[in-house]
């Protein structure tokens, strides 16, 4: 007996006939060769979420981004007329990379009124103009007008801003992000600037941590020590079933319980948490009050504690009850290797109490964070010995089969538009 | 040279403890036998409650040295807390190889 209604059909996967309910291939995840199609498929064709507008809070105010799976950087700037603008992080001279320190693969961020090559010194201005080019003289016929920064595209959609390598697509980032995107306008992302960000180096492929945090169904096994152990027990014995499932387009979010903020039992959480307030789910305490948008907690269940949003490829959005959120990314850079990054967002604290509760919230999601991460290398490895290649995945998986089907779809569809005759129209 | 508040002499002791970046305590944690955790934490944890009453009296950005000190030692303890609650090792179990850096965490 299902703890919370699902749909007529009788399982959430079955709401979705396209995703079938047969045993899911990883082969996705375990080819070299796979993952060249992916790159090309999705990493340089769909919109990617690089950061947030506080990261860029005045005139002049960069950072790159470093996009290995589309085998390029990028320079986001507020430019002079406070637009946001994105180029690629690449001097049109001889192509050094623009903007770096020290280690040319490492991101960067900062403030500065122009970019100068560190090779030959030429400038560009914030619009990406070329404005500067060193003994000008010796070059022949050089308009600068025709050398500036290669743009990209590049929109923001509630803070966050994305690029798309794709100069064809010209899919709006707000209809990209579809009826989940829109479900979400109007939540206060931008009160929340306390920002802690984690980043991680892991031995798997990129889709494999998302399945990972877009499934609950082992967090009462894998993270049983977590809770004390009486907790622990009756988390198990109950297993795991969502409040909600909704799929839209390339992208799904799950809707989930979560009874730890305030717990009705002290004796339920560790010592620590007692004193502090906060755990997990982020301290017990509201600090500001919000109106959810109708997006959030879908099912208005009053069990409700936290929503991922998987944005397709790589970027997850999770809100939680007590008014903070989290956003996960996952940037392949082979096969069977990502880096990710868990960057978890608060209302800034008013005095230390409030900032120990902080605190708290993020050291957890660090120590669960490792866990997740060292399962992944224990399953990539698994996964690629092929010694089985067909795995069921249960209905409260189904983000994880909508992922590898929207994979294969953009996959498949790339490779029809590449194949169409010449002069076929693309 | 007193590194923490008057009334908080009892943990001076551990004033190594107060540091000021995540990776550094984190470091110190994994650097540390379950003695020493255990001792930190059995001085500290009794006196958290105190120490929040002590910082709420400050703005937190403008908090005196030593009361900044005394946050970054609560810092350390809600770190170690891990591993004396729950874990009874350093280590985050089954974490093997992995590992997780913190790359941007706020000014105070």
């Amino acid at each position: 007996m299902p703890h919370f209604a699902k749909p007529a059909e009788g399982s959430w996967t079955e709401h979705y006939p396209q995703l079938g309910t047969a045993p899911v291939s990883y082969e996705d995840s375990i080819s070299p060769e796979y993952y060249e199609r992916e790159r090309q498929a999705i990493f340089a064709r769909t919109w990617l979420n690089v950061g947030r507008v506080e990261q860029l809070p005045r005139v002049g105010s960069y950072f790159t981004k470093e996009i290995d799976a589309a085998r390029t950087s990028v320079v986001v700037v507020r430019s002079a007329d406070q637009q946001v603008r994105a180029f690629y992080n690449m001097c049109r001279h001889r192509g050094n990379k623009l903007v770096w320190q020290d280690y040319p693969a490492d991101e960067t961020a900062g403030v500065c009124r122009q970019f100068q090559c560190k090779y030959h010194g030429w400038r560009y201005s914030l619009e990406g103009d070329l404005t500067f080019v060193q003994q000008e003289a010796e070059f022949f016929d050089l308009d600068k007008d025709d050398y500036g920064l290669v743009p990209v595209r590049v929109e923001t959609w509630e803070g966050f801003i994305f690029v798309n390598l794709d100069k064809t697509d010209t899919t709006p980032l707000r209809d990209y992000l579809g009826e989940l995107g829109r479900g979400l306008e109007g939540y206060p992302f931008g009160e929340m600037t306390q920002v802690y960000k984690y980043r991680a180096e892991v031995g798997s492929n990129w889709k494999l941590f998302i399945d990972a945090f877009t499934e609950f169904y082992h967090a009462p096994v894998l993270h049983a020590r977590q809770a004390v152990s009486e907790e622990s027990a009756k988390l198990a014995g109950y297993g795991y079933e969502a409040l909600a499932y909704e799929l839209d387009g390339p992208h799904g979010m799950v809707s989930s319980w979560g009874g730890m903020s305030p717990p009705k039992d002290l004796n339920m959480v560790k010592p620590i948490e007692r004193v502090l307030h906060s755990g997990l789910f982020g301290p017990w305490e509201a600090p500001i009050d919000i109106e959810l948008p109708p997006g959030v907690n879908p099912a208005r269940a009053r069990q409700w504690g936290t929503d991922s949003f998987l944005f397709f490829p790589n970027f997850m959005i999770l809100i939680w009850k007590p008014n903070w959120y989290l956003t996960y990314h996952y940037w392949p850079t082979s096969y069977n290797s990502h880096i990710f990054e868990g960057t978890l967002y608060f209302v800034p604290p008013r005095n230390a109490r409030e900032r120990l509760a902080q605190e708290l919230a993020a050291v957890t999601f660090k120590e669960y964070g490792l866990q997740d991460g060292n399962t992944l290398e224990a399953t990539q490895t698994m996964l690629e010995s092929r010694a089985v290649t067909a795995f069921p995945l249960g209905d409260q998986e189904i983000l994880l089969r909508q992922l590898h089907h929207v994979t294969h779809e953009y996959v498949d569809e790339y490779e029809k538009l590449r194949s169409a005759p010449v002069g076929g129209g693309n | 040279m007193a590194t923490l508040p008057a009334e908080f002499s009892d943990l001076e002791p551990f004033s190594g403890w107060c540091l000021e970046s995540e990776r550094e305590r984190y470091a110190k944690r994994l650097a540390s036998s379950m003695d020493e955790l255990q001792t930190f934490y059995d001085a500290a944890f009794p006196r958290l409650e105190a120490a929040m009453e002590h910082l709420d009296r400050y703005e937190l950005d403008a908090l005196p040295d030593d009361a900044t000190h005394l946050l970054w030692l609560c810092y350390s303890l809600v770190n170690v807390s891990f591993p004396v609650e729950v874990w009874r090792q350093p280590r985050v179990p089954d974490s093997g190889a992995a590992s997780m850096d913190q790359i941007v965490e706020p000014a105070v």
